[in-house]
């Protein structure tokens, strides 16, 4: 079984802090990593190769530094990697076009998986688009995947209800942060990494002239501000009081 | 202008593999041991899971060569390890550093091929743990005083003595027992052996009750009659005292890297508290006084770290680090004593209370100033490399 497993860099969020002035997210000198739920989609891609053999592709677009970010897929048990080197300014459309190209130019897949969306845009929109790009049938949110031989079949999170879904390959499929537990490397699977191949392709080389169709006027970090109300009288009035605002506010429903 | 002036500039940073093998650690040491450390430490509870799961990241192995079983690392990698699993919980910190430095190092270092072959696998694959076994009751920073005895009867040595203070001695099953051969020869009569709990006469006498690392398992050793193969001798008759102090040499890089991470949890917990806890309409850490403290921690906090390193460094070149080593254990462990104090300040009368992590650290910073040397015995070994 060939998976090909899309993997983004973003920044560490939990560690991006917000200028208080210009409300403008502060993004320089703050950690890079891994995509949370692309190391989900990389782990149920170990589970499927440990169970049919084959090979695990990691593909990533970004810039020249994520480098660095692919060989820690490699330590958790990729084969190779492959880089599309490409602008900061890609939108979705240029993302898919260029994983799209890119798994063309690769070739042989039986699956590709994706995490359901990354954590920085949070868009959930590459899955479905590359698997528009590339005609295949795609199990988005999956909570719990089976490969077969023949066929794939995975549970879909659709809120408050699961739907069972079945594929033939060659398929693609988004997970959720719930479908597992990514492993964390070893010291021996580190060193290993070094030796594995990584190829990097420019976007040019995979398809010229591409413009992104969405331009990104601004960015700005959400500002939560205290309202500092504060009930200091009798205390069954008190509560009366905080629950009357906090249905207002539709904190709680009634 | 002068870029062409410097024909190689000296950098100051971990390479890749460094990062990664950091991240990782950080990692591990996050989901698996903050959740569990203050509990380990109130229950004197020794890290047995904890150490089953690093070993099979290869974290027990660190330093041992790969055609042993071990990852065969450099030992910047191994300080950052090290760091890490002490940032979380020190115990386990410093039982790493045991079974690392102190066990696996010497057998590497003085062992034959054969107790290579024989014991750097189970090291490395954390089968048994490692503990080293010198200090005696009469002989602490005086090794030469220690009275246990070894005598060669045919194919055995006969061991028999007490041995205090030992990390892990509750549950080790490798360990590195100091004994006189030669009474006579002082200092000179001093050997090594590499000894297993399951040998006859070996028996684990009281586990100490103590201020802090209490998840470290340290006991009390018994040698009554033990029987020793002559094979598992270490180095040559009366090379023992040479072992030791080299040995330590490594171990004080351990210890240093402990207190490192020591601090830096510190340091953690003190930014995060100050910039929530509210006193006088502001969160504290807008005060100048909470301030100064935390940027004081933070500088020796990464002095103390590039100590580390250096003596790291200079041990991967072949080079001598006696001083390096001395230094960094020295500067660290104060470090790590000074930021605990001063991150207890900083959360007040919370930071006296169990509920909160620097009450451990505090508890726990004091023994890097102790043991594997004290601050006064590093200060000798720096002088005396000084003045020589």
């Amino acid at each position: 079984m060939n998976i090909i497993v899309c993997a983004k860099q973003v920044i560490d969020v939990s560690e991006m802090k917000v200028d208080a002035n210009t409300k403008k997210p502060i993004l320089q000198g703050v950690p890079q990593k891994i995509s949370d739920i692309d190391k989900n989609a990389m782990e149920e891609a170990i589970k499927i190769k440990d169970k049919h053999g084959g090979k695990i592709t990691v593909l990533t677009i970004g810039p020249a530094d994520a480098k660095e970010r692919i060989k820690e897929i490699l330590a958790m048990g990729a084969d190779e990697g492959i880089l599309v080197t490409a602008p900061d300014n890609i939108d979705y459309f240029m993302t898919a076009t260029l994983l799209a190209e890119a798994i063309k130019k690769i070739g042989e897949y039986d699956m590709i998986l994706c995490g359901e969306a990354s954590i920085d845009l949070f868009s959930g929109q590459i899955g479905p688009r590359l698997a528009g790009l590339l005609n295949i049938p795609q199990i988005t949110y999956a909570l719990n995947v089976t490969a077969e031989k023949d066929k794939v079949t995975a549970e879909r999170n659709m809120g408050d209800m699961a739907v069972t879904t079945e594929a033939t390959y060659p398929a693609l499929i988004t997970v959720t942060k719930e479908i597992n537990e990514p492993r964390l490397p070893s010291l021996m699977q580190i060193l290993g990494a070094a030796n594995k191949p990584i190829n990097e392709w420019t976007a040019d080389s995979l398809k010229s002239g591409l413009k992104p169709l969405v331009e990104t006027v601004e960015l700005k970090g959400v500002s939560m501000e205290r309202k500092n109300i504060v009930y200091q009288n009798d205390i069954d009035e008190s509560i009366g009081k905080l629950v009357d605002s906090l249905a207002k506010e539709g904190v709680i429903g009634r | 202008m002068f870029d062409n002036l410097i024909p190689s500039p000296m950098r100051l940073e971990l390479n890749d593999q460094q990062k990664m093998i950091q991240k990782m650690v950080r990692e591990f040491a996050e989901k698996e041991i903050a959740p569990v450390a203050a509990e380990l430490d109130k229950k004197e509870e020794y890290p047995t899971k904890i150490l089953e799961k690093m070993a099979k990241l290869g974290l027990l192995g660190t330093i041992i060569p790969t055609e042993f079983g071990g990852a065969g690392l450099d030992t910047i990698s191994y300080s950052i390890v090290v760091e890490e699993i002490s940032r979380k919980c020190a115990s386990t910190g410093v039982v790493t550093s045991v079974h690392n430095s102190l066990v696996s190092w010497p057998i590497m270092k003085y062992g034959t091929e054969e107790q290579k072959k024989k014991y750097l696998p189970i090291l490395a694959k954390g089968e048994k743990i490692g503990a080293f076994a010198a200090t005696e009751p009469n002989a602490g920073s005086d090794l030469g005083a220690m009275q246990t005895t070894s005598v060669l009867k045919g194919d055995k040595y006969i061991i028999n003595g007490d041995k205090t203070f030992i990390t892990s001695g509750s549950d080790a099953g490798i360990i590195i027992v100091f004994a006189v051969t030669d009474k006579s020869a002082g200092s000179k009569g001093i050997s090594a052996f590499i000894v297993e709990n399951t040998f006859k006469g070996y028996k684990v006498g009281s586990i100490y009750e103590k201020m802090g690392i209490n998840a470290s398992g340290t006991a009390e050793l018994i040698f009554e009659n033990m029987g020793v193969p002559k094979e598992n001798l270490l180095g040559k008759e009366g090379e023992g005292f040479k072992i030791a102090l080299g040995t330590l040499d490594a171990g004080r890089i351990g210890i240093a890297a402990q207190a490192v991470g020591i601090a830096q949890a510190a340091l953690d917990e003190s930014i995060e508290y100050s910039k929530q806890r509210q006193q006088f309409g502001k969160p504290i850490a807008q005060f100048q006084a909470i301030q100064w403290m935390i940027a004081d921690m933070a500088t020796r906090i990464d002095a103390s770290r590039y100590l580390v390193y250096s003596a790291s460094y200079k041990k991967d070149l072949g080079e001598r680090f006696s001083k390096e080593a001395a230094m960094a254990k020295l500067f660290a462990s104060e470090t790590a004593v000074d930021s605990a104090i001063k991150a207890v300040q900083i959360h007040g009368g919370y930071g006296y209370t169990k509920e909160y992590t620097v009450e451990r650290l505090f508890r726990d910073s004091k023994i890097t100033e102790i043991y594997e040397g004290t601050s006064e015995v590093q200060r000798l070994v720096i002088a005396a490399s000084l003045l020589r």
